[in-house]
């Protein structure tokens, strides 16, 4: 009977989420203008519900101070409890108010994943393209390198470097985008050894482009497809990490909140059947889903594949 | 069992479609098709005429995203449009079999030929697995493959692409088919090994009176095969009729069209004897690793002037360009251009000799970068080399896409996927202009593609020659463009140049015994062509 009525509620779920995902398409087809919706109109319901998501996300981080009912580190009441009217999702093991700590996580948490994705793109993928496009011992040198750094599971070396620079958010952003970096690498480089054998690459060298435009006009815009998936990916996976960190006590520090360390300390309501720990791990999970929708339909339009 | 008639295969009124995008379109359009028993039937078209959708069509089967949407097809009295799948697959390769155009590419590189030979006979229960291997090796031999007892226990990585075409063509008749679907068997190979392949398939068809469909897009070679020749233009039917009359007497102005690109021919300028040539490549010897692929090759281009470098696959023709634009600096020996040395690395050459030796490439689909616009495609020389911007950069873009013979208005802002293949090696010629240059390096620029495109590309580039005084270096291995548009040819051979002199001297004998091989192997349009020149060659080596 219990998974009979879970399942039912699913269902209801998914039904009413590409419902949403439905209605914000036609909304924002509506709304913008003729070229952007011509694309928008060949979004799959997942994508939509996935942008629609993700825009909720965004919304809620920018605009958190305004949409929380409480700030995000005052004690306002007692210690664990209950959801009602005022405390709408109860509070945590200091008495801080749930929902409002889960909004304003949402700020720090996407935030800092998304600074620290996009810098260990910027970092593997140029160094990525370099390897491929120059060759040699530069090639050799980076990926060696790199292969060293792999060789060392990433969260004990995520460990180690924190332990050795000191937990900061700004070296806790530097450490995981350097680690990750060299997964970016790995697939920058290989995209691109094969775009630069093709022959519009070479007659761009007899041309006598330079490196940079080389790498930025030719090459780059040719291997954005696979690496844009691959962002996606990573996004989420940095997301875990600083999740992870933050729950063993080395990431965000208290009393910012943040989704990893609010299911650490609540964790001890699970043994009492509350789920109000699970909440943040659901908004992780939620937006992991989504970014991975719209990814996914990107990189179906991008590499031209259909279903 | 069998009736007064003897007819093998008939459509009627096919329809096929292909899905792109949100539609379906129709990519046959009404075929009526009629083979008897043993007879050979050639369909030749440009790419986009349907000619392989039908061969296919024949064995019941459409690629994925297409389907048969109307007409009958009747294989020996069996309607193939309503065969269930099992009896279909019990036709396929036992009475309709299919040579692929790259043999190179449909061999699994993983298995022995033998045992892919084996496999259709086996499984179709015609043969056990030894009677099948030592059937195979009866064939390789009527093939004439060399070491008919060997060579089925090699991969097909270890067999030359001419081999592993005959080989395949052996597979086909592995369970003596009634029906054979050739879908351009020899368009990959070069002339000489074009011939041999030919002979042989020529050959095991009389043998075994099988029917064929033979599809090519090259008249020549179909006029050698086929008993009768059926014209196809964009999924329909042109003219159909026996060959030797379609041969003498077209009736349509299309096929007529098709004809008159073989007579094409530039009147040659006189050979330069005095003044400073362009180029001269000056006792070069390079290569890759240990082996040196170019042997001590010297000639010279001179201004105004078209030098075709003609051999086969591996006779170093590209090696010769890759040293030229500085890609492969040489072991030994120099270029000069305009009488001076240039660097052997591209990386140490100015700007202005970069400028000065373009290249259009034969895939023009590789050469531009498909997420760059037209504008910027051939523009960024002009910008790069002349340090045009603004206004005077997008005027000279329009000039250029005018020049090239396409609407600057309506393509300027296109991506090269949405251009056709002729208008793809446009563009790669625009690019080259763009930088102004006074030497082109066309490497088998118009291998690429059907007969009247590439005639168009080389009516272009002759026009183009004349109002900018340009020197071409021209790469291929197909004779009739030599001879369309070279004022000189150097043969080359395993990197040696063999033979070099004025176009007309080139084409009259005495030859070098090598380039008489090769003139001889370009197929011509007589049927009795190729019966002709296998006597000749066999007394030849007989006497």
């Amino acid at each position: 009977m219990g998974l009979f009525t879970g399942l039912f509620w699913l269902a209801v779920a998914i039904i009413l989420g590409l419902a949403a995902g439905w209605i914000f398409r036609v909304a924002v087809v509506a709304a913008s203008p003729r070229p952007i919706a011509r694309e928008l109109r060949t979004a799959p319901l997942t994508a939509s519900f996935g942008m629609l998501v993700i825009l909720i996300y965004i919304v809620v981080a920018v605009f958190a101070p305004l949409v929380a009912p409480f700030p995000e580190t005052e004690v306002v009441g007692t210690e664990y409890q209950p959801w009602d009217d005022v405390h709408v999702l109860g509070t945590d093991n200091l008495g801080r108010d749930m929902l409002s700590r889960l909004i304003y996580a949402a700020r720090n948490t996407v935030g800092i994943a998304f600074i620290t994705t996009a810098l260990a793109f910027i970092l593997g993928v140029m160094t990525g393209l370099l390897a491929a496009s120059v060759g040699g011992w530069v090639d050799q040198v980076l990926s060696r390198a790199v292969d060293v750094l792999m060789a060392i599971p990433a969260l004990i070396f995520a460990l180690l470097l924190l332990t050795i620079v000191g937990t900061s958010i700004v070296n806790m952003i530097l450490v995981i985008a350097l680690i990750d970096s060299t997964r970016v690498f790995r697939l920058a480089r290989a995209v691109a050894m094969n775009i630069v054998v093709m022959d519009y690459v070479e007659a761009a060298r007899l041309r006598g482009e330079g490196l940079l435009r080389l790498n930025i006009r030719e090459i780059l815009p040719n291997a954005m497809a696979p690496l844009v998936a691959e962002f996606g990916l990573r996004f989420c996976f940095v997301f875990l990490m600083i999740s992870a960190l933050s729950f063993l006590g080395l990431g965000i520090q208290p009393p910012t909140a943040d989704w990893g360390s609010m299911v650490k300390d609540n964790a001890t309501l699970i043994s009492f059947g509350d789920i109000t720990p699970l909440l943040p791990a659901g908004a992780i999970a939620l937006l992991t889903v989504c970014v991975n929708f719209v990814v996914d339909w990107q990189l179906h339009r991008a590499s031209g594949l259909k279903e | 069992m069998q009736e007064a008639n003897d007819i093998l295969l008939t459509m009627k009124g096919l329809h096929i479609e292909g899905r792109t995008d949100e539609e379906w379109l129709e990519i046959v359009k009404g075929v009526d098709l009629e083979l008897r028993k043993g007879e050979v039937l050639g369909l030749i078209g440009e790419s986009g005429a349907g000619k392989s959708t039908i061969g296919l069509a024949a064995m019941g089967f459409a690629r994925d995203g297409c389907r048969i949407s109307g007409g009958e097809i009747t294989f020996d009295g069996i309607n193939m449009r309503t065969a269930s799948e099992a009896k279909k697959r019990g036709l396929r390769g036992r009475r309709i079999a299919y040579v692929a155009q790259s043999a190179a590419a449909s061999f699994n590189p993983a298995h022995k030929l033998i045992d892919q030979y084996s496999e259709g006979p086996v499984k179709h229960g015609v043969m056990s697995r030894d009677e099948a291997e030592s059937d195979a090796t009866d064939l390789y031999r009527r093939m004439q493959l060399p070491d008919p007892d060997s060579i089925g226990f090699r991969y097909p990585h270890q067999v030359s692409g001419g081999q592993l075409q005959r080989a395949m063509t052996a597979m086909a008749m592995a369970c003596r088919p009634d029906l054979i679907i050739f879908d351009e068997p020899t368009t990959a190979l070069d002339v000489t090994t074009q011939i041999e392949v030919l002979a042989a398939i020529r050959d095991i068809v009389e043998q075994f009176d099988t029917a064929a469909l033979y599809i090519t897009h090259d008249l020549a070679v179909v006029a050698q095969m086929a008993d009768r020749i059926k014209v196809l233009l964009k999924g329909e039917e042109v003219e159909e009729s026996d060959t030797r009359s379609m041969l003498a007497s077209p009736t349509q102005d299309y096929t007529k069209s098709l004809w008159a690109v073989r007579t094409h021919a530039r009147p040659e300028q006189p050979p330069v004897i005095e003044g400073k040539p362009v180029l001269s490549i000056r006792n070069v010897t390079a290569g890759y690793g240990a082996v040196d692929v170019l042997k001590d090759v010297s000639f010279d281009i001179h201004p105004r002037r078209t030098v075709a470098v003609v051999g086969e696959s591996g006779s170093g023709k590209s090696t010769t360009a890759r040293v030229i634009t500085g890609l492969l600096p040489p072991r030994r020996g120099e270029v000069l251009f305009n009488g001076e040395a240039l660097p052997p690395d591209f990386r140490r050459r100015t700007r202005d000799q970069l400028r000065q030796a373009q290249m259009i490439y034969q895939m023009a689909d590789t050469a531009l970068n498909p997420k760059l616009k037209i504008r910027e495609l051939v523009g960024r020389p002009a910008q790069m080399y002349l340090g045009l911007r603004g206004k005077a950069l997008e005027e000279r873009i329009r000039e250029l896409l005018s020049l090239i013979e396409m609407e600057p208005g309506d393509y300027i802002d296109r991506l090269p996927s949405e251009l056709s293949g002729g208008q793809k090696q446009r563009i790669g010629i625009a690019r080259a202009l763009a930088a102004e240059p006074q030497f082109i390096i066309c490497d088998e620029v118009t291998s690429a593609l059907d007969q009247l495109v590439a005639e168009g590309i080389l009516k272009l580039l002759d026009r183009l020659q004349g109002e900018f005084d340009l020197a071409y270096m021209f790469i291929t291995h197909d004779l009739a463009t030599v001879k369309a548009i070279a004022d000189e040819v150097v043969v080359m051979k395993d990197g040696v140049v063999v033979e070099k002199g004025p176009k007309s001297e080139m084409f009259q004998p005495p030859h070098d015994p090598y380039t008489e091989l090769l003139l001889s192997s370009v197929p011509e349009m007589d049927p009795d062509w190729l019966t002709g020149l296998l006597k000749a060659r066999a007394t030849a080596t007989d006497g």
